[in-house]
């Protein structure tokens, strides 16, 4: 399989009045063609300042890129001009945000907002633009669509809004859509629709999606793959398989953990004591040590690098070096882990 | 639509109604008399005319007799200017302040929109700072000071423009600018402070991401949703400007009808008041009309209700 997207090493900091808040310290994940990787962590963990950082949004100038690479199809966009970008963003790659309540222009009919990118990209005319536009908006599930292009965003739901930030993102055919928890600001029944509506669009367009969220019920549902992110870092990165059957650092544990299904109504749901680390000043050695009870004394002094577990299986945590003593999940966890197959036996 | 603009224009008609009323009694609350000032006439003659003036009758049925006049477009005849109608001292007085409300707040919202976009754009760098500082000071300074220094530097100094006087379009020029400080400096703060906002929000994010230029996005996406709560401000301070700057047309002897309505109002040129009065109300209230229309003009949520929602 190709590579379409290779991000190697990615630092990028905020510069505050309170100092560098250190966002994203070298962040490491691949994505092949018309593949869906999932991003997953806690607020604060580093998965939207990455996923801007790809579209080239970052907020300038307190966002800077310290380093590294993002390899789209071979070529560097750190090393990318603004006009450059400018012909990549929304044609190449596009976006869907999270908030559709506040994602679309309140003063723009929808359909110039969808028709906007075309005319840019594509270099169609209006009338163009605007049967490909009313087609896309079918394509979303948008019903009447020829009467829809004509309202205002104030005249959509917040489901019907997504869909319509789905339509603009999908324009030009992107070969990358990045996906910012587009299903968190939505209720339950709409996030199933809208996440249907995405995987059945995938699967038609063949292009490549990132979906970031901190829902592991998303992402078992969505993902091939999937990264997890702790401070600014990949700590775990496997296929669903691998993260959801297999899973070796003890922060994803903790994410498991604290999921809740449907038999776990009478145990305690598990809870990932502490919060997350102060980025104005990264803790040394491994971040999730001080909310580690497993953590091992070298967590407090060294980082732990990357171990393989299989060919598609990384995990940085020392537990994963040969030295290192044996350590079981918990058994919540564990339980967790067969639920999940058991789930998966019965579909 | 039609029938948002006929219901609100029967409201102006009440409203101007009231607006008549109370200033009718209240004018007559006024202590003294046209005459109080004429000091050669005698008591007797003092009581002639007023006699003719109808002004010995019970204020109520001087206020009857006004409302009848004013119903059929009689604003009456005033007591001090020559026994002028009013309608023709407004017209004649009217367009000098008319002009140079209207040219002073097109151009100073229109630099003010302009200020306050690029200060928006590049905030907290040094274009935003000095835009803030004019706009700080244009706000703060009353207007005859820059008047003043204006008359000193351009007209007496340099020579480019007449001092004062009202003939023709260069007799404007610094009056224009004079009056136009402080839309300006209004401008400018509320684009600055709103478009921020705007510029921050979640669809120019959107908008980005579609490979859209940056002028695109400030212009394009920022701009008119940038503009709503300064057509709120703007609608007040377009009545106030069009209706005259007593000080200004003052400092350069402009015959305007701010000037006027100083004058007839130490007079108890009672015509004159009420003519003036309800002349500014009516502004007022088709100027708000025009604002609630643009409103919805700009912000399709406000729009009235009727189209297809």
């Amino acid at each position: 399989m190709s590579k379409l997207l290779e991000v190697k090493d990615l630092k990028v900091s905020f510069n505050t009045y309170n100092g560098e808040v250190q966002a994203v310290r070298g962040v490491n994940f691949d994505l092949n063609k018309g593949e869906t990787l999932a991003i997953v962590g806690e607020s604060g963990s580093g998965k939207s300042v990455t996923s801007t950082t790809l579209m080239g949004l970052l907020p300038k100038p307190q966002g800077i890129i310290k380093s590294g690479q993002i390899l789209f199809e071979g070529e560097d966009l750190v090393k990318k001009s603004v006009k450059e970008m400018q012909k990549i963003r929304g044609n190449d790659i596009a976006m869907v945000f999270q908030d559709p309540m506040s994602s679309l222009n309140p003063t723009m009919k929808v359909g110039n907002q969808i028709m906007e990118g075309l005319i840019k990209h594509q270099n169609m005319n209006r009338a163009d633009a605007k049967k490909k536009a009313t087609e896309l908006l079918e394509l979303v599930g948008i019903p009447q669509p020829d009467v829809r292009m004509n309202q205002y965003p104030h005249q959509f739901s917040g489901g019907m809004r997504q869909r319509v930030v789905i339509a603009i993102a999908l324009a030009c055919n992107p070969k990358l859509l990045i996906a910012d928890e587009p299903t968190t600001a939505l209720d339950v029944t709409i996030q199933a629709q809208i996440l249907e509506l995405m995987k059945k669009i995938q699967k038609e367009t063949n292009s490549a999606l990132i979906f970031i969220t901190h829902d592991l019920g998303v992402v078992a549902n969505v993902a091939d793959r999937v990264a997890v992110m702790y401070a600014g870092k990949v700590v775990e990165v496997g296929t669903v398989d691998d993260i959801f059957y297999n899973p070796k650092h003890p922060y994803t544990w903790g994410l498991l953990g604290s999921m809740p299904t449907l038999d776990s109504a009478e145990e305690e749901l598990y809870a990932i004591p502490g919060s997350p680390p102060d980025m104005l000043n990264p803790p040394k050695g491994d971040a999730f040590a001080p909310r580690n009870k497993f953590a091992l004394e070298i967590d407090t002094v060294m980082e732990p690098p990357m171990f393989k577990v299989s060919d598609t299986h990384y995990a940085a945590t020392w537990l994963l070096h040969e030295d290192a003593p044996k350590i079981e999940p918990p058994e919540s966890v564990k339980r967790r882990m067969q639920g999940f197959s058991k789930m998966e036996g019965e579909q | 639509m039609f029938r948002y603009i006929l219901q609100r224009l029967f409201y102006m008609l009440i409203t101007l109604f009231i607006i008549a009323t109370v200033t009718f009694f209240m004018m007559k609350m006024l202590p003294g008399s046209p005459l109080s000032a004429e000091d050669k006439l005698s008591e007797e003659q003092k009581a002639i005319v007023l006699e003719k003036y109808g002004l010995n009758d019970p204020v109520p049925v001087q206020y009857l007799r006004y409302m009848g006049g004013l119903v059929k477009g009689d604003l009456g005849v005033s007591f001090a200017f020559d026994n002028t109608p009013v309608t023709k001292i407004l017209m004649d007085r009217m367009g000098p302040s008319l002009q140079l409300g209207f040219q002073s707040l097109l151009i100073g919202s229109f630099i003010g929109i302009i200020l306050g976009l690029i200060a928006a754009v590049f905030r907290n760098g040094a274009i935003d700072y000095t835009s803030t500082i004019i706009a700080v000071l244009g706000s703060s300074i009353p207007n005859f000071v820059f008047a003043g220094i204006l008359q000193y530097v351009f007209a007496v100094r340099l020579e480019w423009f007449p001092v004062a006087l009202w003939g023709g379009f260069e007799y404007s020029i610094l009056p224009t600018i004079a009056l136009m400080i402080f839309p300006m400096a209004t401008a400018a703060r509320f684009i600055r402070t709103e478009m921020v906002d705007v510029l921050n929000s979640n669809f120019i994010l959107t908008a980005r991401a579609k490979g859209i230029s940056e002028v695109g996005v400030v212009f394009k996406h920022g701009l008119r949703n940038g503009l709503i709560p300064l057509i709120t401000v703007i609608g007040p301070m377009a009545v106030s400007m069009m209706t005259g700057s007593m000080v200004i047309e003052q400092i350069f002897a402009i015959p305007g009808i701010g000037e006027q309505f100083v004058t007839s109002v130490t007079l108890n040129d009672y015509p004159t008041i009420m003519g003036t009065t309800l002349l500014f109300a009516f502004l007022f209230v088709v100027i708000i009309l025009i604002i609630d229309l643009l409103y919805g003009l700009i912000d399709p949520r406000i729009r009235v209700s009727g189209g297809n929602s």
